[in-house]
């Protein structure tokens, strides 16, 4: 009996390893551990096949929220990390566990409610006052909390507005630990604000009535960081390719193709690596 | 290693307070058939199964010609329980299981059910599935694969309890038959015409005891004790 | 009723298009959970089996959690492998965080223990009935098991549907031991949530419904191919 089920576990192992090798990806490939927006909106499909078509280096993506992937980046399960939490990613590299952080690109933030509008902040150009009307309205508000770069751009944004979210979190500062598609969804059903990144927004499908209320502050600015892990921490990484791929994206062509990527006529994102080495 | 005689000393089943079996010996042994009669729940099932070692008895012990029954040994042993339980293949495929079990080879096992189904009129069934069978097919199924491996033992619990009578006598004949070929046969009957047309000698059970066992005819014309007295003239008993 | 409406359009379109990616992921999905409960059942039919037949102290405690895990949450289940997995985990140097693999490994712990409490429950029934007939046989534990095993075929076939039911509508385990990489590890239910995350919903719903066409057809197939079996065997 003992015997017979030894035997079934080997084979079951033996079969899980041919398993494992049968996949057709023979080709060199790193793993980008990456925030949601830049996939959600498509921004991927269109760099991709640029890059792998130039140097036969596959990108494969992990889109999880911005404190997840540099949580996965820090158990080395990435070659490269691609998220938009400066101070986060800071905290990073000072750490150890990535080599260098580099500005990549930016869009902004934009705050989206729905066009009823409630706490009457459509116009307005001041996003603190914004959060401050609808703090005193006591208007739905949907918060990623789930630690991605929005929660935390979100959280700085109260904490200069002066309102204490803790305290109303499950009254009308709702927390849906969710992604930013899934944050977008409930807020369009329960008819809340929310925060949100512009290339989200522009190609997120289910919109409903809600709209962009208010925009344009500069502490709306969202930077997008590519930061490379430390080989010395995580020795299995494929730095060499990683490093090509930080190359382009940074060079003239990759920052070419990121202002190109248009989507319903807009521009998602801009380039802004020469600005921002670090 | 024969399996016969068997013997059996001092066994004890109970259940709940009550005691099921209660026998102080017995042995089958010799050949002919021993025909095993009571009121039902007198543990006659039960004596069948301890002997088979299907059921360990509480205390005493059973005896395969000396030694206690091993696995080795089902193979000189057949024994067709109450409910015929008939494997989810073929008539045939049944028979040749059992026949692979005792060791025959496919040709053999072939060749061997072949003259089974014969034997028991069940070749225009052979590919039917066994358990879609009526009633007295499948018993004769049962004892048409339990006679196949040629056992030198053979127990059959009921085996023409809810027959019609064609099936009955295609049964019955089987038993005869097997039972003038010298195959030492054992079977439990609820029909005292049937024990009388069967037995060679009859054991009588009640309250799990053995009560007396005697050849047929002196069992029939001069029971020994008030309770088969009763029984044969089919009283009651409690 | 809109949003079903086009849910059906997208479905037919995707369809009847034979869209590429659509059928990649559905490729994918079907090798991983299929091959998800194979495996299962090479390691849960021997379970089920055993604790069917066998009767030790401690089997009821045994038997009570392995049902109780039927209920095993994904989400659980694959954050237990994404650790073990992980470059910061134990088996971090066989490189499978983000491969199919991974997410065979995460789909079969969680089918293992419905294939063995199904199993077990069916081949229970089934050696309370046999028992004594297959004793007779003369057939050691191991080849009444066996028998037990061939002689239940058709019901078992349900307890590995049931387990590939599971297997294929999970999301919370492949999602994150698979992390959803186009092309190499998305399937139908990561795809439906990445639809969902964008806001696509009728995207979503039609991908949805595709993959309920597709455990229907899979059960099917099933369907016919015990019902021919049952038909040669009697021929």
């Amino acid at each position: 009996m003992k015997k017979t089920i030894a035997s079934l576990v080997t084979g079951a192992a033996l079969f899980l390893a041919a398993a494992s090798f049968v996949p057709a990806y023979a080709g060199e490939f790193i793993l980008l551990q990456s925030t949601t927006s830049t996939q959600n909106s498509g921004l991927y499909d269109h760099l991709l096949p640029i890059f792998e078509e130039k140097t036969g280096i596959e990108v494969r993506v992990v889109a999880v929220g911005t404190g997840q992937a540099i949580k996965n980046a820090g158990n080395c399960d990435g070659d490269l990390l691609l998220v938009h939490a400066k101070s986060a990613e800071d905290v990073f590299v000072a750490e150890g566990s990535g080599k260098q952080r580099r500005d990549m690109m930016y869009n902004d933030f934009v705050l989206v409610g729905p066009s009823s509008d409630p706490a009457a902040i459509k116009g307005l150009a001041d996003i603190n006052a914004a959060l401050k009307q609808i703090a005193a309205a006591k208007a739905p508000f949907a918060s990623r909390g789930d630690d991605s770069g929005t929660h935390k751009k979100e959280i700085s944004l109260w904490k200069k507005a002066g309102v204490e979210t803790v305290a109303h979190s499950g009254k009308w500062y709702r927390e849906t630990g969710s992604g930013m598609g899934a944050t977008l969804n409930a807020a369009v059903g329960m008819e809340a604000y929310v925060l949100t990144d512009r290339a989200t927004w522009i190609s997120f499908g289910n919109r409903a009535g809600h709209e962009i209320l208010v925009e344009g502050d500069p502490d709306l600015f969202n930077q997008y960081g590519v930061v490379t892990i430390d080989p010395d921490h995580c020795p299995n990484i494929k730095s060499a390719a990683a490093d090509r791929f930080v190359d382009w994206l940074l060079g003239p062509e990759g920052q070419a193709a990121i202002a190109d990527y248009r989507l319903d006529g807009q521009q998602l994102f801009f380039p802004n690596a020469e600005n921002g080495d670090s | 290693m024969p399996i016969l005689p068997v013997t059996a000393e001092r066994l004890f089943v109970q259940r709940n307070g009550r005691a099921l079996l209660d026998v102080e010996k017995l042995t089958i042994s010799g050949g002919g058939t021993t025909v095993l009669v009571g009121p039902n729940g007198a543990g006659k099932s039960l004596l069948l199964k301890v002997l088979a070692a299907l059921h360990q008895a509480d205390t005493g012990r059973v005896l395969w010609n000396g030694v206690p029954p091993d696995r080795q040994r089902y193979c000189r042993f057949g024994m067709v329980l109450q409910t015929p339980v008939l494997l989810r293949r073929s008539a045939r495929a049944n028979i040749e299981f059992a026949l692979r079990a005792v060791g025959c080879n496919g040709s053999e096992a072939r060749e061997r059910a072949q003259s089974a189904l014969e034997a028991a009129r069940l070749l225009p069934l052979a590919n039917a599935s066994a358990r879609v069978l009526s009633g007295g097919e499948m018993q004769c199924l049962a004892l048409a694969r339990a006679l196949a491996t040629e056992p030198d033992l053979l127990f059959l619990d009921e085996p023409t309890s809810s027959l019609d009578p064609a099936s009955m006598q295609t049964i019955e004949a089987m038993v005869r038959s097997a039972s003038k070929d010298g195959m030492r046969i054992v079977v439990i009957a609820h029909d005292l015409a049937q024990a009388r047309r069967l037995g060679d000698e009859i054991i009588f059970m009640h309250r799990g005891k053995i009560v007396e066992r005697a050849p047929t005819l002196p069992f029939f014309q001069s029971p020994g004790t008030e309770d088969a007295r009763d029984f044969i003239a089919g009283k009651i008993l409690v | 009723m809109q949003d079903f409406a086009a849910s059906f359009f997208e479905a037919f379109r995707l369809v009847l298009g034979l869209n590429p990616g659509l059928l990649e992921i559905v490729w994918l999905s079907l090798k991983v959970s299929m091959t998800a409960v194979i495996i299962a059942a090479i390691v849960g039919l021997p379970i089920g089996a055993f604790l069917a037949v066998a009767r030790f102290p401690g089997r009821g405690l045994l038997v009570v959690t392995i049902t109780a895990l039927m209920g095993l949450p994904p989400v659980v289940v694959g954050l237990v492998v994404y650790l073990l997995l992980s470059n910061a985990g134990a088996l971090g140097p066989l490189q499978l965080l983000y491969t199919p693999t991974a997410m065979i490994i995460a789909q079969t712990i969680l089918v293992v223990p419905i294939i063995a409490a199904l199993a077990g429950q069916t081949l229970e029934d089934l050696n309370g009935e046999y028992r004594d007939q297959l004793m007779l046989y003369g057939l050691g534990s191991l080849a009444r098991l066996r028998t037990l095993l061939w002689e239940g075929r058709y019901s078992l076939m349900t307890a590995l549907l049931a387990g590939f039911g599971r297997a294929i509508a999970e999301v919370g385990a492949v999602i994150i031991v698979g992390g959803n990489i186009n092309h190499v590890t998305r399937v139908m239910t990561t795809a439906i949530a990445l639809e969902t995350s964008k806001g696509n919903l009728a995207l979503a719903l039609g991908l949805g419904i595709i993959l309920v066409i597709l455990a229907i057809l899979v059960n099917a197939l099933v369907f016919l191919l015990r019902a021919a079996a049952e038909r040669s065997a009697y021929a």
